[in-house]
């Protein structure tokens, strides 16, 4: 197959800066939805814990011992300035993977517009990534979780976000696997079929972690993890579009020859 | 902007086994980067609780398990 025709591709190294580029305006702009939604959020629970802990504090009659501002190692508003850092740096790695796994895997697509590749790999991602641990593991609010059990919890999170990705290749590689002509809905049904059997085997398999207190406002509860998840929606929905842009820039301007002589 | 679909060159790099080498490194890097963020506990980055503090928030609202 020649398609590229008679135009060099452009590079790797191309290709990942403009990732790397999509990834911080992706992180930057979750963190101003996180920042703008989820932090009035995370105050709440913070409130919460705060009074849960004077109230053991009084009831143990020790007055020495305090959460607030003064003896924290960042304060509050420390926290959310490192929001922006923390959302910023992931999505400068995520940004990354994402033009790494299309300079690999962009000749086995059978999608011929590039934006459109991209776009499928950050749904795949979002996906995988994102929706599938999302309703196995909810995120949590601060004044949820116990702290002994993190270890655990970390590991049963990292093995459903592998779970995830591995359902969504599952769910490609089935799909492909029907024959050639065959209709739309065999193809989506097979690889709908793939995805759902890994995921259900993932949800069955991991142990169920259910750390929320019977006094923790549900409706809290419910809002935190919609914003969380607004964070992540919109961390790589920009990813995917900022870098389809960038890339449909790159493939405009490129000009046969030499493929890194690009200037943006 | 520009519409025209059939003009323009698929971006399909080739991929040689150097590109290869370079990619396992960079997604190394990229891994570390997001684990600095939604894992250390000040292991890794030698700054103690610091910066697992400084993104204690970005952690909760990215969905990763915190404390």
């Amino acid at each position: 197959m020649s398609l590229s025709g008679n135009r060099t591709a452009p590079g790797y190294g191309a290709i990942l800066l403009r990732g790397l580029l999509a990834g911080l305006i992706a992180g930057l702009l979750a963190g101003v939805f996180a920042y703008s939604f989820g932090e009035p959020k995370v105050d709440a629970a913070i409130a919460i814990e705060q009074a849960n802990a004077d109230a053991e504090v009084h009831a143990a009659g020790d007055a020495g011992h305090s959460h607030d501002d003064e003896d924290a190692l960042v304060s509050r508003d420390g926290q959310k300035g490192g929001l922006f850092l923390a959302t910023g740096l992931y999505g400068v790695a995520m940004g990354g993977l994402l033009a790494t796994a299309y300079t690999l895997l962009r000749r086995r697509m059978r999608i011929r517009d590039n934006g459109r590749a991209v776009l499928g790999l950050a749904g795949g991602a979002l996906l995988g990534l994102v929706l599938v641990p999302f309703v196995k593991y909810p995120p949590n609010p601060p004044a949820v979780g116990d702290p002994s059990t993190i270890n655990q919890r970390t590991i049963s999170y990292l093995s459903i976000v592998v779970i995830g990705l591995v359902a969504v290749w599952a769910a490609v590689l089935a799909s492909r696997s029907v024959r050639a002509g065959a209709a739309e809905w065999l193809r989506l049904t097979a690889g709908l079929g793939a995805f759902l059997l890994i995921v259900v085997v993932g949800y069955v398999l991991l142990p169920t972690i259910d750390e929320v207190p019977g006094t923790f406002p549900p409706s809290l509860l419910y809002s935190f993890r919609v914003t969380s998840l607004g964070t992540q929606v919109t961390l790589w929905l920009v990813l995917g579009l900022a870098l389809s842009a960038l890339l449909s820039r790159l493939s405009a301007v490129n000009v046969p020859g030499k493929s890194d002589s690009v200037s943006v | 902007m520009p519409k025209i679909e059939a003009a323009r060159p698929l971006i399909t790099p080739a991929v040689s086994a150097r590109t290869l080498w370079i990619a396992a490194a960079v997604v190394a890097g990229l891994l570390l980067l997001a684990y600095l963020v939604a894992f250390d506990q000040g292991a890794v980055s030698r700054s103690g609780m610091y910066l697992h503090e400084l993104m204690h928030d970005g952690r909760h609202l990215l969905g990763v398990p915190c404390h």
